[in-house]
């Protein structure tokens, strides 16, 4: 039996209500992969984290959890962890994350974040104040919700005098560049995504000789939503990889079958699979690059020990910076 | 329920003008091809041409019945770079669980 709907989607909105994101996390755990880079508080042009990068690691252990009641009595009981949350954050207590996945997810907005100072971008960050960008209320039809985090966020970055911001996934690039506009009257935040930025940057030249092979995996979200296809692919061939696509690629892309797994874990294993096999087809253990922190999680499980499934940035890094 | 007979179902007028007044969901451009629901990763027989048939149709007990399907939609668009008649499909889905949202969940 699938997981109840509307407790599980009430809960995260529960959240996003009381708690301004759909997963409380202690705000260190967002914060902290700035750590060591003297990255300046606000200014005119921010990097925007939305905190995907940093959720996934709670989000893996909460799925976990969700899978094995969903097809269990158990599952019946989302109910009441919906009735505690209210008083308490039970995300908290329900989804402890293994430390290297916190540490991996990290690793990765901190690869972006240098990657951009290489390139030669001036950036500021808004730390603690920076807010969800409400992709998953907008997903889950819950249009009052994510109106309210909406003009919360554009209110925060005209507080804080921000005219540009560089994001890092491409659910927030999404959000923030194409739907926000349709809802907030005279939005006049300029939004890129840091590939596109890089992709445009002359600084950024190889300093290692990295020969490999690497797989790409489109992003529905980039290569669909944001026709962000040429990209991925401009910087990965300057950093001297030499590009395989598979069967679906670029605007056909497969999907990795993420978006649906926090109320239907299994099928969206099925579907994460599938998309495996498209890169087992082309590639015998070899390397895969994914832009998004929800395909990167939903492939890395789909795929267990035989694909090095890593985001594209740790790729770059080790191409362009010391 | 005896061969040859099937479920009984009523068209909601009440729905059909919700759907048409919310300017959200639009439909009409579909000519019923049928190649979404051919490349759709989900491989499911409703999603999304049939459930866009009903909600077209008022036929709202048909679409609460599949509640479930309404959020397998992965909102991948995979459906829409494929479709000649330019329908915003996942745009639709998505109206369809914000109607839910508010009418069924009360969220
Ligand atoms: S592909 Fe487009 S026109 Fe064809 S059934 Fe689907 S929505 Fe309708
Ligand atoms: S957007 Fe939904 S209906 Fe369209 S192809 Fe993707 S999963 Fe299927």
């Amino acid at each position: 039996m699938p997981l109840p709907i509307d407790d599980v989607i009430g809960l995260m909105i529960d959240n996003l209500k009381k708690r301004k994101t759909v997963f409380p996390i202690p705000y260190r755990r967002a914060t902290g992969w700035a750590d060591g880079l003297n990255i300046p508080e606000g200014g005119k042009t921010v990097i925007y984290t939305g905190s995907m990068y940093q959720l996934l690691p709670y989000m893996i252990a909460a799925v976990k959890n969700m899978e094995l009641v969903e097809d269990s009595f158990l599952g019946k009981f989302v109910f009441m962890g919906r009735f505690f949350n209210k008083m308490f954050n039970v995300s908290a207590f329900v989804s402890i994350p293994k430390k290297a996945d916190v540490k991996r997810y990290k690793q990765i907005v901190y690869n972006i974040a240098k990657l951009l100072k290489k390139a030669g971008v001036e950036f500021g960050y808004l730390y603690r104040k920076e807010l969800y960008a409400g992709t998953l209320a907008y997903d889950l039809g819950v249009d009052d919700a994510f109106r309210i985090q909406a003009k919360r966020v554009y209110n925060l970055l005209k507080e804080n005098g921000v005219s540009t911001v560089i994001t890092v996934d491409p659910h927030t690039t999404n959000i923030m560049r194409s739907v926000y506009p349709t809802i907030i009257d005279g939005y006049d935040i300029e939004v890129k995504s840091y590939l596109e930025v890089l992709a445009t940057s002359d600084n950024l030249q190889p300093l290692h000789s990295v020969e490999k092979e690497i797989t790409i995996h489109d992003s529905c979200v980039y290569a669909r939503h944001e026709s962000i296809i040429d990209e991925p692919r401009q910087l990965l061939k300057r950093a001297g990889y030499t590009i395989k696509e598979p069967k679906d690629n670029k605007a056909l892309t497969h999907c990795c079958g993420g978006p649906i797994e926090s109320i239907f874990p299994k099928m969206s294993h099925t579907i994460g699979k599938n998309r495996i096999q498209q890169f087992k087809d082309i590639t015998n253990g070899g390397a895969v690059a994914t832009m998004c922190p929800i395909c990167m999680a939903s492939l890395k499980k789909a795929s267990g020990d035989g694909l090095e499934i890593e985001d594209i940035s740790s790729f770059l890094v080790k191409a362009f910076c010391d | 329920m005896s061969k040859g007979v099937t479920a009984m179902t009523k068209v909601n007028p009440d729905f059909i003008k919700k759907v048409a007044t919310s300017g959200e969901f639009n439909a009409t451009a579909c000519m019923n091809c049928g190649i979404c629901t051919a490349v759709c990763p989900m491989d499911i027989e409703l999603l999304p041409r049939k459930l866009f048939r009903y909600t077209l149709l008022g036929l709202e007990d048909k679409l609460l019945e599949n509640t479930n399907i309404i959020y397998q939609c992965l909102l991948c668009k995979m459906c829409e770079e494929n479709c000649t008649a330019d329908v915003h499909i996942a745009e639709n889905v998505r109206f369809l669980r914000s109607y839910i949202s508010k009418e069924v969940f009360k969220l």
